[in-house]
């Protein structure tokens, strides 16, 4: 199994003036991550203190708020998941048919985030 | 998870859950069910006749460009015999409504529609951007929706706000008077113009999602003098209960309509008249643009905001006379002319 996966990842409705006005993005992420989302120490796999998950969409969304968001955080997450308003599409598919934040991410999988909350 | 599917044709697969009925269905029968769901609302409140000559107000935002990609494809698919065109109203906000223009422009190549853009400049002498640096921006959005709303009838057209927004707000400001008419799906003024908000049941969601999969061209910034108004508020608040109950919205809209305004409490609302200096619609002898805009021109602006400063403005003595006023507003004749509102 390869240790990380590449992920595209598409920002839009309003969303993509939170990461650098850019709406496509291409991210690598480890297959394997912390079960609490923790995105900042690179993972140990020969430690075994550190309980591990395989890479979800939760953590897809920490990842992007830790490492791609530019600013104003609260209006991307919120208690733990994207904050209401914002839809997600995983392949294409409403991430709601999908499991939401528990679906297990794939090599290749594109992740759209699109905001509701702009504009009329 | 396996991939479910579509709980309509049990062919293809599901791609979207609806939020009002919890089904999951395949990209084409969004598609059918979203924009039937459209005509049986027009077709129920009779909202248009053949011959019709529909202005679309066009923001460039989400809802009002899928609303004209609706009409267009409705029209065509179920010989509606209208005349569709796009209205735009340009605010004057360097930096906001100049792009969105730009979409606008391209949906009218898009759709081919014809496109008639009316601004505040010509109209009223002042651009959103000179307001603002006159009065600031605490309450600019009061000017921008009550100027948007009479350029919108003075180009024979639509305002642009979301219907539940609206009754949300009427609710929380305790503005009962308000309640029946702004939930009401046809507004029949008393002249020919009327308003309809074919949009009134659909979903957000949804909207965003048919503007998605139909690859639709839309404009999504924020205008950059809002942050302050109060429909921000209602609506994340909105966003946090449809998230609690996905049947918020439609529960919010039927509660509107369902909001019975007792005689005495109808009483208070004034008469419909017609403004004394402009002509269009209004409960005083001043309609609400011509009172901001002779406080614009006399210095005072807040003079149509707080009854303080109208007082002062008052003391001041009455308008002068080669004060800046609207064109005089002829109602429509012959031909009804429809304006149509995007409403989430």
């Amino acid at each position: 199994m390869a240790t990380t996966i590449s992920l595209r990842i598409e920002f839009g409705g309003g969303l993509e003036l939170l990461f650098s006005n850019e709406r496509r993005h291409t991210i690598t992420i480890p297959s394997v991550v912390p079960s609490d989302n923790n995105t900042k120490p690179p993972l140990d796999p020969s430690s075994n203190e550190v309980e591990t998950k395989l890479a979800d969409v939760e953590y897809l969304i920490y990842h992007l708020r830790d490492h791609l968001l530019q600013e104003r955080a609260e209006l991307f997450m919120e208690n733990n998941t994207v904050r209401p308003g914002i839809l997600v599409l995983i392949n294409d598919t409403d991430w709601e048919l999908e499991g939401e934040g528990e679906y297990v991410l794939k090599d290749n999988d594109e992740i759209v985030f699109i905001s509701t909350l702009h504009g009329g | 998870m396996a991939p479910k599917a579509c709980a309509l044709c049990q062919n293809a697969k599901a791609i979207l859950k609806r939020p009002k009925t919890g089904q999951q269905i395949c990209k084409d029968c969004f598609f059918y069910v979203f924009e039937t769901e459209i005509h049986n609302t027009i077709m129920q409140a009779n909202l248009f006749s053949r011959g019709d000559r529909v202005a679309i107000g066009a923001s460039g935002g989400k809802d009002s460009t899928v609303l004209a990609y609706v009409l267009k494809t409705l029209n065509e698919r179920y010989d509606y015999g209208l005349d569709l065109f796009l209205l735009s109203i340009d605010e004057g906000i360097t930096g906001y409504r100049d792009d969105s223009l730009e979409t606008v422009k391209r949906n009218q190549q898009q759709y081919s529609m014809p496109l008639k853009i009316l601004s505040y400049d010509e109209l009223y002498g002042w651009t959103m951007d000179r307001i603002v640096s006159q009065i600031g921006k605490k309450n600019n959005c009061t000017f921008c929706g009550v100027f948007r709303r009479q350029a919108l009838d003075r180009g024979a057209a639509m305002l642009q706000y979301d219907i539940a927004e609206t009754v949300l707000m009427n609710i929380m400001r305790g503005d009962i008077a308000r309640l029946g008419r702004c939930t009401s799906i046809v507004t029949q003024g008393e002249d020919t113009i009327k308003r309809s908000k074919p949009f009134k049941y659909a979903y957000e969601k949804e909207i965003v999602m048919y503007a998605y999969f139909k690859k639709l061209d839309y404009f999504s910034t924020e205008c950059i003098y809002s942050p302050d108004a109060y429909r921000g508020h209602a609506r994340t608040f909105l966003k946090d209960l449809e998230a609690a109950r996905p049947s918020a919205i439609i529960d919010i809209i039927h509660s509107g309509e369902a909001f019975e305004v007792r005689e005495e409490i109808k009483a208070t609302q004034k008469i419909q008249q017609t403004c004394k200096r402009c002509g269009y619609m209004s409960s005083n002898d001043l309609c609400k643009a011509c009172t901001l805009l002779e406080g614009l021109e006399r210095g005072m602006a807040a003079s149509g905001i707080t009854d303080r400063a109208r007082k002062r403005l008052d003391a001041e003595g009455p308008a002068p006379e080669n004060l800046r006023t609207i064109p005089f507003y002829q109602p429509p004749s012959g031909s009804p002319t429809v304006v149509v509102e995007a409403t989430a």
